[in-house]
């Protein structure tokens, strides 16, 4: 062991919490927006006075006033509580879409994994062929066969993002089978499903949490997308892409705030979850 | 005579998690052309980090005291160009893991000429010409074939011969050798030994050879320095290092190892394990672990002190101890007294809390 | 077959020659890749080990001699010969669960690297338990005894039985590994360049702990090394492999002290001594 390596080796052994409770102060902001979106997504309901689906056409287009903190929309109805109350489908569709996908690519991948042979590079040709295919156009094509709206979309981009985890997952639980513990443990006897769940999996849990977050970016953009040309959320539930979809109209008449705002909330969610996804991603991969 | 190289009061800090650590202790040494000093230790002894001091190869943010001189000039005030040529010119480096330092889809050939034409602005066929017969210094005689292969085609000891002929391309005056061996096989090992004694011997060449091996350093090596700990603490000729060890370190790591030629009912090992200078404890940082320490061993780092004939050691009990300490130990170093198989418990490492 | 000196065999069963080896390895074959493209690792090699005895497995890279290891633990399946182990044949590879874990109570290995054979997420004292309770269905306070009991095997405090391996230092990390191929209660434990990895003042250490292991278990050891001295110290028997063939095989002593193969003699001559000239050896 050269000394570089000594020197490395005793800070290791020093540092007490090496799972990173160190995020940068960029991680910290990430993480509390997300937390921020949450709580919104969680009570935002609660905060909501006026009925987001209540129509006043005298109002359409107003401006901020007391009873409409944000104004209101073409068909009058008020923005603040139509995009509170969108939080919540908005944010529970990609949640959706990431732990399905997750799930199902990490078993797959796993069980590839251990199984080997023929099944895995089975699993391997179907993961790059479904790759192949853009997210979105998968989840398009999807629709003609589910029907439109929030559930057929999310069983979509869940079986379009599922290749995505499991190639990420599948190269990491590799890495990880072809360590020597793994050897050892096979030699005392123990199952492919033990060694898989109990060794494999918590060893390569932070890449996957990392990039689950980093999809749930994603698959937000991905989600706002299919609302906005209508094969998402249908009307009148607000969601933000739906909501984008509608002030399409008002931008024209160069009343922007309703798609405004709604394309703010996005972005900011998606910024937060890709730089913490980043972030955590970086650290997974130094770690291992 | 002055020495090509002089190493003198060398101390290193790093700066880990925020704060600095010393990893190197007021080393000092000399090596003329010609020469070759074996430099051995185990884990965070700071042999490594010495051969880097001199090579100017820290990272970034170390704290460097003391001098290193080549050829009367200061190693460490030296800046871009002069930095460059000592680096390029001067000293050559040959490294443990050759396959590490070679780029895998870069030909031999192209690894071995590159210097040549950018430095020396050698036309390449007047190049190629040349690492043929650099490959034929170090043994390799089908050397136009190996030019056009790659690194992964070749063994280990092949690699590391063809890292050998690299640095000699630039007819370095010192070459810093870090483990070049130990990745090797034994008769691999003996090979590669025999071209870098020749080559030194043609060519004129001072040598620092860091090993953890003690035999092959006092096989190989003029003289040899014993580092614990990120400090010297023995510093004598080879050729005497195994009758007449002048630290409790040395000797016990050479009783340690196990002989080829004989088997011992118990190896006397050394209680507890190798540590860095940052995680020693005051006072002399062998001593918990050494069979004649005494109390006074623990107040103060003894400094290095002549014994004589250039003989040095760090151990304020040397004198005294000098002629016993291979005498067979009675406790063995404490191991394995009847307390059963687990003993050794309380002797080796603690866990860092 | 003499454990170490001053203890004489104690049961009948380990005396040498007289009753079948513990591991009885025939013509044992392994290559890799077909047709043009085959490569022989392991070429037609036999020995026996007798129980209570250390063997030793020599030889340089490209040997052959971690093949083989990875053969008698039903790593690789070989492409000829056959593994005997205690009477059963061993020779396949388990497939069912059951046979894998009799396979598992019979024979067991410690590796080289000391960082990457221990689950770096799983403490020391959880690596030993669920070792312990998949063998013999231990639980509760009867497990945590054993363990401890392994523990002390070992040389590791309680303290770090608790711990995990990032904790540990390399030498820690090996005692580790043994314990938990210990736990399986194994006739045969096989190290494969297990002292490599560490300095010298810790493979001390190691060594004399195996020498004790045996001498109290009388469990019985294939110690594969590159290091002759190593296997002088720790092995009874040797043989020395070159490309995939066993060149020279019997006492360690005699094959270290009179080596008859020109092979084993140039390897003992490349080991560094006083008065050594690199080189001249060939």
């Amino acid at each position: 062991m050269t000394a570089l390596a000594a020197i490395a080796e005793a800070r290791r052994r020093t540092r007490k919490r090496p799972l990173g409770r160190h995020l940068s102060i960029l991680g910290w902001c990430a993480a509390a927006v997300l937390a921020v979106v949450a709580l919104l997504a969680i009570f935002g309901p609660l905060l909501v006075t006026v009925d987001p689906n209540a129509v006043d056409l005298s109002g359409a287009y107003s401006g901020p006033s007391p009873e409409h903190l944000l104004g209101q929309d073409a068909s009058g109805r008020d923005l603040f509580s139509r995009l509170l109350s969108g939080a919540s489908t908005s944010l529970v569709g990609p949640l959706l879409v990431v732990v399905a996908s997750t799930v199902l690519g990490t078993a797959l991948a796993l069980s590839a994994v251990w199984i080997g042979g023929w099944f895995d590079s089975a699993i391997a040709r179907v993961i790059d062929a479904v790759f192949a295919f853009p997210g979105l156009l998968l989840a398009i094509l999807a629709t003609s066969i589910f029907g439109t709206g929030l559930q057929a979309a999310v069983i979509a981009l869940s079986i379009s993002y599922t290749p995505y985890i499991a190639r990420i997952v599948r190269g990491a639980a590799l890495r990880e089978r072809s360590l020597p513990y793994v050897a050892a443990l096979r030699v005392q006897g123990l199952r492919g499903t033990s060694i898989s769940l109990r060794h494999i999996l918590p060893n390569i849990a932070g890449l996957i949490s990392a990039n689950a977050t980093l999809s749930f970016g994603f698959a937000l953009i991905d989600l706002a997308a299919l609302s906005f040309i209508g094969l998402g959320v249908q009307a009148p539930t607000a969601d933000w892409g739906a909501m984008i979809g509608s002030g399409m109209a008002g931008i024209l008449q160069l009343e922007p705030q309703e798609a405004l705002w709604a394309s703010l909330l996005i972005v900011i969610t998606v910024a937060a979850a890709n730089s913490l996804g980043d972030e955590l991603v970086k650290r997974s991969e130094n770690r291992s | 005579m002055s020495a090509l190289l002089e190493v003198d009061g060398l101390s290193v800090q790093l700066p880990v998690a925020g704060e600095f650590r010393t990893v190197l202790q007021d080393v000092s040494f000399s090596l003329e052309a010609g020469q070759t000093l074996g430099l051995v230790g185990e884990s965070g002894s700071g042999k490594s980090m010495t051969v880097r001091s001199i090579a100017r190869l820290l990272p970034p943010g170390a704290r460097t005291t003391g001098s290193i001189r080549f050829d009367g000039a200061s190693v460490l005030d030296l800046r871009g160009d002069a930095l460059r040529k000592f680096r390029s010119r001067d000293v050559s480096m040959i490294f443990q893991d050759p396959r590490a330092h070679t780029n895998p889809v870069r030909k031999i050939g192209d690894f071995l000429t590159e210097a040549m034409r950018i430095n020396g602005k050698v036309p390449p066929r007047e190049a190629e010409r040349r690492a043929v017969e650099l490959l034929a210094e170090v043994g390799i005689h089908d050397g136009e074939r190996r030019l056009k292969q790659f690194p992964h085609e070749l063994s280990g000891g092949l690699l590391q011969r063809v890292m050998i002929a690299a640095s000699l391309a630039v007819k370095p005056r010192l070459i810093l050798a870090d483990e070049p061996t130990t990745a090797l096989d034994v008769t691999t090992q003996s090979e590669v030994m025999a071209i870098l004694a020749r080559l030194q011997r043609e060519y004129g060449m001072a040598m620092l050879f860091i090993t953890h091996d003690l035999e092959l350093a006092a096989a190989v090596c003029d003289r040899t320095v014993v580092m614990y700990a990120g400090a010297m603490v023995e510093h004598q000729d080879s050729s005497r290092l195994h009758t007449d060890p002048l630290h409790p370190y040395s000797a016990a790591l050479m009783q340690a190892r196990p002989e080829i030629d004989r088997r011992v009912p118990r190896l006397p090992a050394i209680p507890g394990h190798p540590t860095s200078a940052f995680e020693a404890p005051d006072g002399c940082a062998f001593a918990p672990r050494c069979r004649f320490a005494e109390d006074a061993c623990r107040a103060a780092l003894p400094p290095l002190e002549s014994m004589g004939d250039a003989a040095y050691s760090r151990c304020r009990r040397a004198a005294e101890l000098r002629g016993h300490l291979l005498a067979t130990a009675e406790h063995s170093g404490g191991l394995g007294d009847g307390a059963g198989v687990g003993d050794s418990a309380g002797l080796e490492e603690e866990v860092a809390r | 077959m003499i454990a170490a000196p001053g203890t004489e065999p104690t049961t009948a069963a380990s005396g040498a020659g007289r009753t079948e080896p513990i591991l009885a390895v025939d013509g044992l074959r392994k290559t890799f890749g077909r047709g043009r493209k085959e490569a022989v690792a392991v070429d037609g090699i036999s020995f026996e080990l007798h129980e209570g005895g250390s063997l030793g497995i020599v030889g340089e890279s490209g040997s052959g001699k971690t093949t083989t290891a990875r053969m008698l633990i039903g790593l690789e399946q070989p492409t000829a010969g056959r593994i005997l182990v205690d009477g059963s044949d061993l020779t396949r590879p388990a497939r069912r669960i059951k046979d894998l874990r009799a396979r598992g109570r019979l024979i067991q290995i410690v590796f080289q690297d000391p960082y990457t054979s221990l689950d770096r997420r799983q403490k020391v004292g959880d690596c030993l338990g669920e070792v312990v309770r998949l063998h013999f269905g231990l639980s509760g306070s009867a497990l945590n005894g054993r363990v401890r009991e392994l523990g002390e095997l070992v040389g590791l405090q309680e303290r770090q039985l608790r711990a995990l391996p990032r904790e540990l230092s390399g030498g820690q990390r090996q005692r580790v590994a043994i314990a938990r191929a210990l736990a399986a209660e194994p006739k045969i434990l096989i190290l494969d360049e297990a002292v490599s990895a560490l300095d010298v003042s810790i493979q001390a250490q190691i060594l004399n702990l195996l020498a004790d292991i045996r001498e109290q278990r009388g469990v019985s050891y294939v110690f594969i090394s590159h290091d002759l001295a190593v296997i002088r110290q720790i092995t009874d028997t040797a043989i020395v492999m070159r490309h995939g063939q066993v060149v020279e095989q019997g006492q360690t002593a005699n094959v270290l002290d009179s080596p008859q193969d020109p092979y084993t003699r140039l390897l003992r001559d490349s080991v560094p001594h006083a008065g050594w000239q690199p080189g001249t050896v060939k």
